[in-house]
């Protein structure tokens, strides 16, 4: 593709930085689900474990809320459950990431699938679809 | 089984997937739904949770080392992603109500596919003669470097592929898979995109598309702290090494080895899901 001066961005540059945020939001949400680990095992080690039927209620960890709550108490299962929305959330920064990165490129049409893939993901935020 | 021993296992487990998935291509699901529902007695719909993580972490970890390579096309990505996480979200608000037998069976058809698509030899469909309008307007031709040099390429049937990416995001919301092999025969054999970029770009697709459903399984309570601790960091280590790996060897012996396991794991998977044991 055509780059003249007045792109200060590049899309080397972007690609730099995607991958760069990418390994962050790994790297972190691992460290962060291996410290839940750490206190979960220390904490419940020798429970007995019992996934046989599922259970929507079991883990009573599946509202942001109810994360908040337990990583202030600093509750193994509610810190590893951080964990993994941090790396849930991690290929969503980069849609958010690469919608003003196209923004900067000026590639609007890209701006606008961006934007639609990311409001698709913000319909599945609503707990509404689950039923 | 006390929560020590669990733990222990899926996590060696995971690790074998994440290694083994990223040698050959085939993602780490394929082995860890298996391993938690045959094995351990996991209910699937935990499995399916612990499975969908496993898929973001491994398409973010090597995501961000083929992306600074340049070989990935982002617009590509973007623009097929429109239809994957539609479609995955679909996947995963149908999946609860779907006999788990019948997950099961189509886990394993799938599971026969994709070890067939691993053996077969593939042919390079790619081309730069002229494309479409659409793939025009949508500036999805790219190019990427082969040996030094920059190599151009043209895509071609782009509402083709988007269907097909429909399809590959239902089976992944559904199955809690990355559904890649139907995501390559979406680019190579549809929209004949040159082997490195449609396997690259189809791995970066993953993350979001995993994303969305995985937002699904969350609310509902399918994503258990207590498998995906053990199933997040054992994945991403192996996925990691055998990333490394990979770069050193090729895994042509392995894949085979790889296709007769995922094979017997299949038939038990249909087995046991028409059996009405899972």
């Amino acid at each position: 593709m055509k780059r003249d001066g007045k792109y200060f961005f590049t899309d080397k540059d972007v690609q730099l930085i995607l991958g760069t945020l990418l390994r962050v939001g790994v790297i972190s949400s691992m460290a962060v689900v291996f410290l839940g680990g750490v206190i979960y095992l220390i904490s419940s080690h020798a429970n007995l474990v019992d996934y046989q039927a599922f259970d929507a209620g079991k883990s009573g960890m599946s509202s942001i809320l109810a994360i908040y709550q337990g990583v202030l108490h600093m509750d193994g299962a509610a810190i590893i459950q951080f964990g993994t929305l941090l790396l849930i959330f991690t290929p969503v920064a980069r849609v958010v990431f690469s919608i003003f990165s196209f923004l900067i490129e000026r590639d609007y049409l890209y701006v606008v699938i961006g934007l639609l893939v990311l409001v698709v993901i913000l319909i599945s935020l609503s707990n509404k679809l689950v039923g | 089984m006390s929560v020590l021993l669990f733990t222990i296992v899926v996590l060696l487990g995971a690790f074998l997937a994440g290694l083994v998935g990223s040698m050959t291509g085939l993602g780490g699901g394929v082995i860890i739904i298996p391993l938690l529902t045959l094995v351990l007695g996991v209910d699937i719909h935990y499995a399916i949770g612990a499975s969908i993580i496993s898929v973001i972490a491994t398409s973010s970890g090597s995501a961000a080392a083929y992306v600074k390579e340049g070989i990935t096309n982002i617009r590509i990505g973007m623009f097929l992603e429109i239809a994957t996480t539609i479609s995955a979200i679909f996947g995963a608000v149908i999946t609860v109500y779907i006999n788990p037998s019948y997950i099961a069976i189509v886990f394993g058809m799938i599971l026969l596919f994709s070890a067939t698509m691993m053996i077969r030899k593939k042919v390079d469909r790619s081309d730069n003669d002229t494309s479409g309008k659409l793939a025009l307007w949508l500036r999805l031709n790219g190019t990427y470097p082969v040996d030094g040099s920059i190599k151009k390429y043209a895509v071609h049937n782009v509402i083709g592929g988007f269907m097909m990416m429909f399809v590959a995001g239902i089976i992944s919301g559904l199955l809690g898979i990355g559904s890649g092999a139907l995501k390559v025969i979406a680019m190579d054999n549809i929209m004949r995109i040159p082997f490195r970029v449609s396997t690259t770009t189809s791995n970066f697709m993953m993350g979001v598309t995993a994303a969305a459903s995985a937002v699904v399984y969350f609310h509902r309570g399918q994503i258990d702290p207590g498998i995906a601790m053990p199933v997040t960091i054992g994945v991403l280590i192996g996925s990691t090494l055998g990333a490394k790996i990979l770069l050193r060897t090729k895994p042509d012996k392995l894949k085979v080895v790889f296709a007769v396991v995922v094979t017997f794991l299949a038939l038990q998977m249909i087995y046991n899901g028409m059996a009405g044991r899972l």
